[in-house]
Protein backbone atom coordinates (compact mmCIF):
# COMPACT_ATOMS: atom_id res chain seq x y z
CA UNK A 1 0.00 0.00 0.00
CA UNK A 2 3.08 2.23 0.62
CA UNK A 3 3.72 2.76 -2.95
CA UNK A 4 -0.32 3.12 -4.10
CA UNK A 5 -0.85 6.07 -5.57
CA UNK A 6 -3.28 7.86 -4.06
CA UNK A 7 -5.61 9.45 -6.70
CA UNK A 8 -8.85 8.86 -5.66
CA UNK A 9 -9.12 12.17 -4.07
CA UNK A 10 -10.89 10.61 -1.07
CA UNK A 11 -9.93 12.32 2.83
CA UNK A 12 -6.72 11.01 3.66
CA UNK A 13 -6.23 9.98 7.74
CA UNK A 14 -5.34 13.49 9.73
CA UNK A 15 -1.42 13.74 10.38
CA UNK A 16 0.38 14.76 13.21
CA UNK A 17 0.13 18.49 13.01
CA UNK A 18 -3.68 17.77 13.22
CA UNK A 19 -3.59 16.41 16.79
CA UNK A 20 -3.22 17.90 20.05
CA UNK A 21 0.40 16.85 21.40
CA UNK A 22 -0.45 14.04 24.05
CA UNK A 23 1.89 12.72 26.25
CA UNK A 24 1.73 9.22 25.05
CA UNK A 25 2.32 10.67 21.19
CA UNK A 26 5.46 12.32 22.63
CA UNK A 27 6.42 8.96 23.99
CA UNK A 28 6.18 7.40 20.29
CA UNK A 29 7.70 9.76 18.39
CA UNK A 30 10.17 9.99 21.52
CA UNK A 31 11.48 6.20 20.48
CA UNK A 32 11.48 6.69 17.34
CA UNK A 33 14.20 10.15 17.60
CA UNK A 34 16.60 8.17 20.10
CA UNK A 35 16.49 5.08 17.76
CA UNK A 36 17.75 7.01 15.15
CA UNK A 37 19.93 9.08 17.13
CA UNK A 38 21.75 5.93 18.52
CA UNK A 39 21.84 4.49 15.12
CA UNK A 40 24.13 7.72 14.22
CA UNK A 41 25.38 7.80 17.74
CA UNK A 42 27.11 3.71 17.41
CA UNK A 43 29.37 5.81 15.21
CA UNK A 44 30.95 7.63 18.19
CA UNK A 45 31.53 4.40 19.82
CA UNK A 46 33.17 2.62 16.98
CA UNK A 47 35.73 6.13 16.97
CA UNK A 48 36.21 5.34 20.52
CA UNK A 49 36.79 1.74 20.18
CA UNK A 50 38.78 2.53 16.84
CA UNK A 51 40.96 5.22 19.04
CA UNK A 52 41.34 2.86 22.05
CA UNK A 53 42.66 0.40 19.34
CA UNK A 54 45.22 2.47 17.55
CA UNK A 55 47.12 3.76 20.76
CA UNK A 56 47.76 6.47 23.27
CA UNK A 57 48.03 8.94 21.74
CA UNK A 58 44.91 9.55 19.21
CA UNK A 59 42.97 8.00 21.99
CA UNK A 60 43.90 11.08 24.66
CA UNK A 61 42.55 13.21 21.39
CA UNK A 62 39.53 11.32 20.87
CA UNK A 63 38.95 11.26 24.98
CA UNK A 64 40.10 15.20 25.28
CA UNK A 65 36.75 15.85 22.59
CA UNK A 66 34.37 13.73 25.24
CA UNK A 67 35.71 15.75 28.08
CA UNK A 68 34.55 18.95 26.38
CA UNK A 69 31.27 20.29 27.91
CA UNK A 70 29.43 19.53 24.38
CA UNK A 71 31.28 15.81 24.62
CA UNK A 72 30.20 15.15 27.81
CA UNK A 73 26.40 16.90 27.05
CA UNK A 74 26.49 14.81 24.08
CA UNK A 75 27.37 11.54 26.05
CA UNK A 76 24.68 12.21 29.40
CA UNK A 77 22.19 12.60 25.84
CA UNK A 78 23.46 9.37 24.63
CA UNK A 79 23.19 7.43 27.83
CA UNK A 80 19.94 8.75 28.25
CA UNK A 81 18.87 8.32 24.21
CA UNK A 82 19.65 4.64 25.11
CA UNK A 83 18.00 4.08 28.37
CA UNK A 84 14.44 5.48 27.16
CA UNK A 85 14.87 3.33 24.27
CA UNK A 86 15.55 0.53 26.62
CA UNK A 87 12.73 1.64 28.77
CA UNK A 88 10.70 2.23 25.52
CA UNK A 89 11.17 -1.55 23.96
CA UNK A 90 10.32 -3.00 27.43
CA UNK A 91 7.25 -1.16 27.38
CA UNK A 92 6.60 -2.65 23.72
CA UNK A 93 7.15 -6.17 25.06
CA UNK A 94 4.36 -5.68 28.09
CA UNK A 95 2.45 -5.02 24.75
CA UNK A 96 3.28 -7.87 22.59
CA UNK A 97 1.80 -9.99 25.46
CA UNK A 98 -1.76 -8.40 24.90
CA UNK A 99 -1.69 -6.34 27.94
CA UNK A 100 -1.37 -2.83 29.52
CA UNK A 101 -3.78 -1.24 26.73
CA UNK A 102 -5.65 0.32 29.01
CA UNK A 103 -5.74 4.21 28.91
CA UNK A 104 -5.19 4.43 32.27
CA UNK A 105 -1.86 1.97 31.72
CA UNK A 106 -0.86 3.41 28.96
CA UNK A 107 -0.37 6.84 30.64
CA UNK A 108 0.94 5.54 33.72
CA UNK A 109 3.79 3.56 31.75
CA UNK A 110 4.07 6.93 29.76
CA UNK A 111 4.82 8.68 32.79
CA UNK A 112 7.01 6.04 34.54
CA UNK A 113 9.27 5.23 31.60
CA UNK A 114 9.90 8.93 31.28
CA UNK A 115 10.94 9.04 34.93
CA UNK A 116 12.73 5.95 35.51
CA UNK A 117 14.64 7.00 31.70
CA UNK A 118 15.63 10.34 33.35
CA UNK A 119 16.35 8.89 36.70
CA UNK A 120 18.56 6.37 36.06
CA UNK A 121 20.56 8.13 33.76
CA UNK A 122 21.04 11.27 36.01
CA UNK A 123 21.89 8.42 39.09
CA UNK A 124 24.71 6.38 36.64
CA UNK A 125 26.01 9.84 35.79
CA UNK A 126 26.27 10.90 39.74
CA UNK A 127 28.02 7.89 40.28
CA UNK A 128 30.44 7.84 37.58
CA UNK A 129 31.23 11.01 38.81
CA UNK A 130 31.26 10.81 42.51
CA UNK A 131 33.26 7.75 42.06
CA UNK A 132 36.86 7.74 42.78
CA UNK A 133 38.93 8.36 39.56
CA UNK A 134 36.09 9.52 37.87
CA UNK A 135 35.77 12.22 35.09
CA UNK B 1 -10.08 7.58 -17.81
CA UNK B 2 -9.94 7.89 -14.65
CA UNK B 3 -9.30 5.03 -12.75
CA UNK B 4 -11.60 3.84 -11.02
CA UNK B 5 -10.32 1.13 -9.40
CA UNK B 6 -9.22 1.43 -5.42
CA UNK B 7 -5.92 1.48 -3.87
CA UNK B 8 -7.47 -1.61 -1.79
CA UNK B 9 -8.53 -3.32 -5.23
CA UNK B 10 -5.27 -2.88 -6.80
CA UNK B 11 -3.51 -4.71 -3.89
CA UNK B 12 -5.89 -7.39 -3.23
CA UNK B 13 -5.12 -10.88 -3.95
CA UNK B 14 -1.24 -9.83 -4.54
CA UNK B 15 -0.64 -11.54 -1.45
CA UNK B 16 1.73 -9.79 1.71
CA UNK B 17 5.53 -10.32 1.40
CA UNK B 18 5.41 -12.68 4.18
CA UNK B 19 8.73 -11.10 5.47
CA UNK B 20 6.73 -9.43 8.53
CA UNK B 21 6.23 -11.79 10.86
CA UNK B 22 10.69 -12.33 10.81
CA UNK B 23 11.02 -8.51 10.38
CA UNK B 24 8.89 -8.38 13.63
CA UNK B 25 10.91 -11.40 15.81
CA UNK B 26 14.20 -10.62 14.71
CA UNK B 27 13.59 -7.15 15.98
CA UNK B 28 12.38 -8.47 19.24
CA UNK B 29 15.09 -11.06 19.69
CA UNK B 30 17.81 -8.54 19.41
CA UNK B 31 15.88 -6.21 21.47
CA UNK B 32 15.62 -8.78 24.32
CA UNK B 33 19.66 -8.90 24.36
CA UNK B 34 19.78 -5.24 23.90
CA UNK B 35 18.29 -5.50 27.41
CA UNK B 36 20.97 -6.83 29.28
CA UNK B 37 23.98 -5.84 27.02
CA UNK B 38 22.84 -1.93 26.74
CA UNK B 39 23.31 -1.95 30.46
CA UNK B 40 26.95 -3.11 30.39
CA UNK B 41 27.68 -1.01 27.62
CA UNK B 42 25.82 2.20 30.09
CA UNK B 43 28.50 1.05 33.05
CA UNK B 44 31.21 0.74 30.43
CA UNK B 45 30.85 4.22 29.75
CA UNK B 46 30.36 5.23 32.75
CA UNK B 47 33.08 2.89 34.19
CA UNK B 48 35.73 4.22 31.53
CA UNK B 49 34.94 8.03 31.50
CA UNK B 50 38.11 10.34 32.18
CA UNK B 51 40.30 6.75 32.54
CA UNK B 52 43.59 6.72 30.72
CA UNK B 53 44.34 4.77 27.62
CA UNK B 54 46.44 2.33 29.52
CA UNK B 55 43.07 1.32 32.08
CA UNK B 56 40.82 1.31 29.03
CA UNK B 57 42.64 -0.81 26.51
CA UNK B 58 42.93 -3.06 29.49
CA UNK B 59 39.34 -3.29 30.39
CA UNK B 60 38.10 -3.70 26.73
CA UNK B 61 40.65 -6.38 25.81
CA UNK B 62 39.94 -8.79 29.18
CA UNK B 63 37.96 -12.02 27.74
CA UNK B 64 34.89 -11.10 29.87
CA UNK B 65 34.45 -7.15 28.54
CA UNK B 66 35.59 -8.21 24.88
CA UNK B 67 32.65 -11.03 24.38
CA UNK B 68 30.03 -8.84 26.25
CA UNK B 69 30.88 -6.06 23.75
CA UNK B 70 30.84 -7.65 20.24
CA UNK B 71 27.43 -9.72 21.23
CA UNK B 72 26.49 -6.08 21.77
CA UNK B 73 27.67 -4.46 18.46
CA UNK B 74 26.06 -8.00 16.74
CA UNK B 75 22.94 -7.44 18.20
CA UNK B 76 22.86 -3.70 17.95
CA UNK B 77 24.02 -3.36 14.63
CA UNK B 78 20.78 -5.93 13.97
CA UNK B 79 18.26 -4.07 15.72
CA UNK B 80 19.75 -0.80 13.76
CA UNK B 81 19.49 -1.97 10.45
CA UNK B 82 16.11 -3.73 11.23
CA UNK B 83 14.92 -0.38 12.87
CA UNK B 84 16.04 1.63 10.27
CA UNK B 85 14.53 -0.10 7.65
CA UNK B 86 10.71 0.82 8.91
CA UNK B 87 12.25 3.94 9.45
CA UNK B 88 13.29 4.47 5.80
CA UNK B 89 10.24 2.27 4.53
CA UNK B 90 8.12 4.62 6.03
CA UNK B 91 9.58 8.55 5.24
CA UNK B 92 11.07 7.62 2.29
CA UNK B 93 8.73 7.53 -0.74
CA UNK B 94 10.47 7.35 -4.39
CA UNK B 95 10.80 3.23 -5.35
CA UNK B 96 14.81 4.01 -6.61
CA UNK B 97 15.39 6.71 -3.58
CA UNK B 98 14.03 3.71 -0.92
CA UNK B 99 16.06 1.19 -2.63
CA UNK B 100 19.48 3.39 -2.54
CA UNK B 101 18.71 4.53 1.04
CA UNK B 102 17.75 0.62 2.17
CA UNK B 103 21.04 -0.56 0.52
CA UNK B 104 22.87 2.26 2.42
CA UNK B 105 21.40 1.26 5.29
CA UNK B 106 22.52 -2.25 4.97
CA UNK B 107 26.13 -1.22 4.09
CA UNK B 108 26.24 1.22 7.25
CA UNK B 109 25.35 -0.92 9.94
CA UNK B 110 27.71 -3.64 9.03
CA UNK B 111 30.81 -1.17 8.07
CA UNK B 112 29.88 0.10 12.01
CA UNK B 113 29.74 -3.45 13.37
CA UNK B 114 33.21 -4.30 11.55
CA UNK B 115 35.02 -1.41 12.74
CA UNK B 116 34.05 -2.09 16.44
CA UNK B 117 34.68 -5.81 15.88
CA UNK B 118 38.17 -4.91 14.43
CA UNK B 119 38.62 -2.46 17.44
CA UNK B 120 37.92 -5.04 20.15
CA UNK B 121 39.81 -7.65 18.62
CA UNK B 122 42.95 -5.69 18.26
CA UNK B 123 42.65 -4.95 21.80
CA UNK B 124 41.83 -8.25 22.98
CA UNK B 125 44.64 -9.94 20.92
CA UNK B 126 47.02 -7.31 22.11
CA UNK B 127 49.27 -4.47 20.08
Amino acid sequence: MANAKLQTGRPLSPHLQIYRPMLTMMMSIAHRITGAALYFGTLALAWWLIAAATGPEYFNFVNGLAGTLIGKLLLFGYTWALIHHMIGGIRHFIWDTGRGFDLSVVEFMARASLAASLGLTVLIWAIALIAPGGL
Amino acid sequence: MADMRTPLNKVRGLGSAKEGADHFWRQRVSALANIPLTLFLVATIALLAGKDHAQVAAYLGSPLAAIAMLALIVSATVHMRLGMQVIIEDYVNGEGAKILTLVANTFFTIMVGLACVYAIIKLSLGS
